[in-house]
């Protein structure tokens, strides 16, 4: 796929989710806005996996351990066929298996994710069973960084480094936004790509809204031969529209009638930016 | 007087349409945040710890009006809750903020082995309790905390059914030596009692009469065993509820003393029906009193997302199940000969 489509996909996308949240009245809307473009990017033009691939042992695995960005996922999956668009329009509604975190109900989704800490130590997990199978799949996870507190990752990257799984690739969506503030001021983590490298990664970091970078670092997977890969997405939260961008609240605050119509508004101007340039 | 510290307007609503309809309601873990304040004010050992939930719990006012006593450990709850034990040892009194799920299984084993095996003074304020997170889904539904608190020893295990007792259990707790496990609820329920609600850790309250059965409930169901009674009442049965509100140390006396006298139980718990209320009654009876017996609760399975009234209602909760209940125990109690 060009970088081109990527970028229309992205602003398709980003229309998708802020309306299913609306629509339904709950969700979190700042971190899906962030990882959008890491999600695209993973499921059009780095992972092999698809709904015609989906029982195939050696399809590529995604873990999203920031489950609670569930909008996201359910919308690039959505797009990719796993499922009916209209399925969406259930979110959150008594009795939908679109709940507000992912499960395995939905096809194409892994496993069930939505406590913090989970997906790393799950990725670790499945890339030792590659490695025992010999299988030639790679594992993808997705965390946030605010996550990173959970002392399970960092048990996890001593596993990863330790059996040196070179087909573990590990991204964080450094929004630099947790729930309660910023990252620095709750509990600091920088330098933080020294201490992945520290851990044993190979760390690269690149634009994690910019579909172009995203492609060309995940397509260069493993960073290093021997060891994990270790991606810090430098993200904007809220990305895509003006007034949710880098504010806190926006966490899980959901967009009213007023404000996904202007929200609607301004990815319209950038399809079309998008379209002249 | 068949009622006891109810309000006047929750009674006159008990057999309306919607009995919930008009009446003031608050979700308890906003309760905890305003309580944590006051208690504060009165007492200097008060801390309270945090791991990014403070919004949503509110005790980001706590973190306000004292910057110096508040800690905020990011998204690490075994971290915090191990944190709370070392301050314990010094004399503070932690409150570890956190949801149920959180402070009850991701941190177990801090709370087991760091704070209950050494008897630390620290209180965990779990909010999300039961199935009362709806839009969240599993992951966030603590529908088996009470059962795993219980089962710890020397633990405390306490679940308000209102923000009135929430308050009364918050200030009650710093002056309980040991740890103490407060559950709150997500979502608003209404305010049931009058200020006067005797409240004591460890001290069931009976807040209804009745003869013919006993419904003993905690927390959010509590409402629902009052709805249920005043409903029944109408068709002739005269049902007891107790409010359990402490979990453990179960009040032995309070609920044998009911089941003498009616005859018959149903226990009603938003959280599994193994290891919680319905268990710690029914083993209470089995030794000393063996009745009929009903158990309202969640039963072997998880839920899914959805409006918390129609979540507990589609797993058998609310109170028509209740009133189902009763009458199977009523079914099965010895027909008395006269
Ligand atoms: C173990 C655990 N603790 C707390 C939560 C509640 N929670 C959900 S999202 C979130 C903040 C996540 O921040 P971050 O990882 O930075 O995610 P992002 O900014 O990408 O949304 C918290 C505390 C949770 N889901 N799991
Ligand atoms: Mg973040």
């Amino acid at each position: 796929m060009t970088e081109h489509e990527l970028k229309q996909k992205s602003i398709a996308y980003r229309k998708t989710i802020l309306t299913i949240i609306n629509q339904c009245g709950a969700g979190h809307t700042g971190g899906s806005l962030s990882c959008v473009d890491i999600l695209n990017v993973l499921y059009n033009a780095v992972m092999n996996v698809s709904p015609a691939n989906f029982d195939d042992p050696n399809r590529d695995r995604y873990i999203q351990s920031k489950g609670h960005s569930v909008e996201a996922l359910y919308t690039v999956l959505a797009d990719r066929g796993f499922f009916p668009t209209s399925g969406l329009d259930t979110l959150n509604t008594y009795q939908s298996h679109f709940i507000g975190h992912p499960t395995r109900k939905i096809p194409g989704i892994e496993q069930n994710t939505g406590a913090l800490g989970h997906g790393l130590p799950l990725a670790v997990g499945i890339a030792l069973s590659a490695k025992l199978d010999e299988r030639p799949y790679r594992v993808f996870t997705l965390l946030g960084d605010g996550e990173l507190t959970e002392g399970s990752n960092w048990e996890a990257s001593m596993t990863a480094a330790h059996y040196q799984l070179d087909n573990l690739i590990v991204i964080v969506d450094r929004n630099t936004l947790q729930i309660t503030g910023p990252t620095e001021d709750v509990v600091a983590l920088e330098p933080l790509a020294s201490k992945f490298e520290a851990f044993g990664y190979a760390v690269r970091s690149c634009d994690g809204n910019d579909v172009g970078e995203l492609q060309r670092t995940l397509s260069d997977v493993p960073f290093a031969p021997g060891k994990p890969s270790l991606l810090v997405a430098n993200t904007v939260k809220g990305k895509g529209v003006s007034f949710i961008e880098n504010q806190v609240g926006w966490h899980h605050h959901v967009p009213t009638a007023d404000e996904l119509t202007q929200a609607l508004g301004e990815l319209d101007r950038a399809q079309q930016l998008l379209k002249v340039g | 007087m068949t009622y006891h510290y109810i309000r006047p307007e929750v009674i006159a609503n008990l057999s309306a349409d919607d009995p919930f309809a008009g009446l003031k309601a608050q979700a308890t873990r906003h309760a905890y945040a305003e309580a944590i304040i006051e208690l504060a004010e009165e007492n200097p050992n008060v801390v309270v710890l945090d791991a990014d939930v403070s919004k949503s719990i509110k005790t980001n006012q706590f973190a306000e009006k004292f910057p110096e006593r508040s800690f905020n450990f990011g998204i690490a709850e075994q971290n915090m809750m191990a944190a709370a034990a070392g301050m314990a040892t010094t004399g503070l009194i932690p409150y570890v903020s956190t949801y149920a799920v959180f402070a009850s299984m991701r941190a177990l084993d801090q709370l087991r082995n760091s704070i209950h095996y050494p008897g630390l003074n620290v209180k965990v304020a779990a909010s999300h309790s039961g199935i009362t997170p709806g839009p969240d889904g599993v992951t966030h539904q603590a529908q088996e905390d009470l059962s795993l608190l219980r089962a710890v020893a020397n633990s405390t295990v306490i679940a308000g059914a209102d923000s009135v007792t929430t308050k009364m259990a918050v200030k009650a707790a710093a002056d309980w030596e040991g740890p103490v496990y407060l559950s709150f609820t997500r979502d608003p329920v209404p305010l049931i009692y009058t200020d006067d609600f005797p409240y004591q850790i460890g001290k069931a309250v009976t807040v209804r009469d009745g003869d013919d059965v006993t419904i003993v409930a905690l927390r959010d169901l509590v409402m629902h065993a009052l709805i249920a009674a005043e409903r029944l009442a109408a068709e002739g049965i005269s049902a007891r509820v107790i409010d359990c509100h402490t979990l453990k140390p179960l009040d032995e006396e309070t609920i044998l003393q009911a089941a003498r006298e009616t005859g018959g139980v149903v226990t009603a718990e938003n959280n599994v029906i193994f290891g919680g209320l319905g268990s710690a009654v029914a083993e209470l009876l089995v030794e000393n009193h063996p009745i009929p017996m009903e158990r309202i609760g969640v039963r072997d399975t998880f839920a899914e997302s959805g409006p918390y009234m129609d979540l507990i209602h589609k797993y058998g909760l609310t109170y028509p199940h209740i009133m189902d209940a009763v009458k199977q125990v009523l079914a099965r109690k010895t027909p008395v000969t006269a």
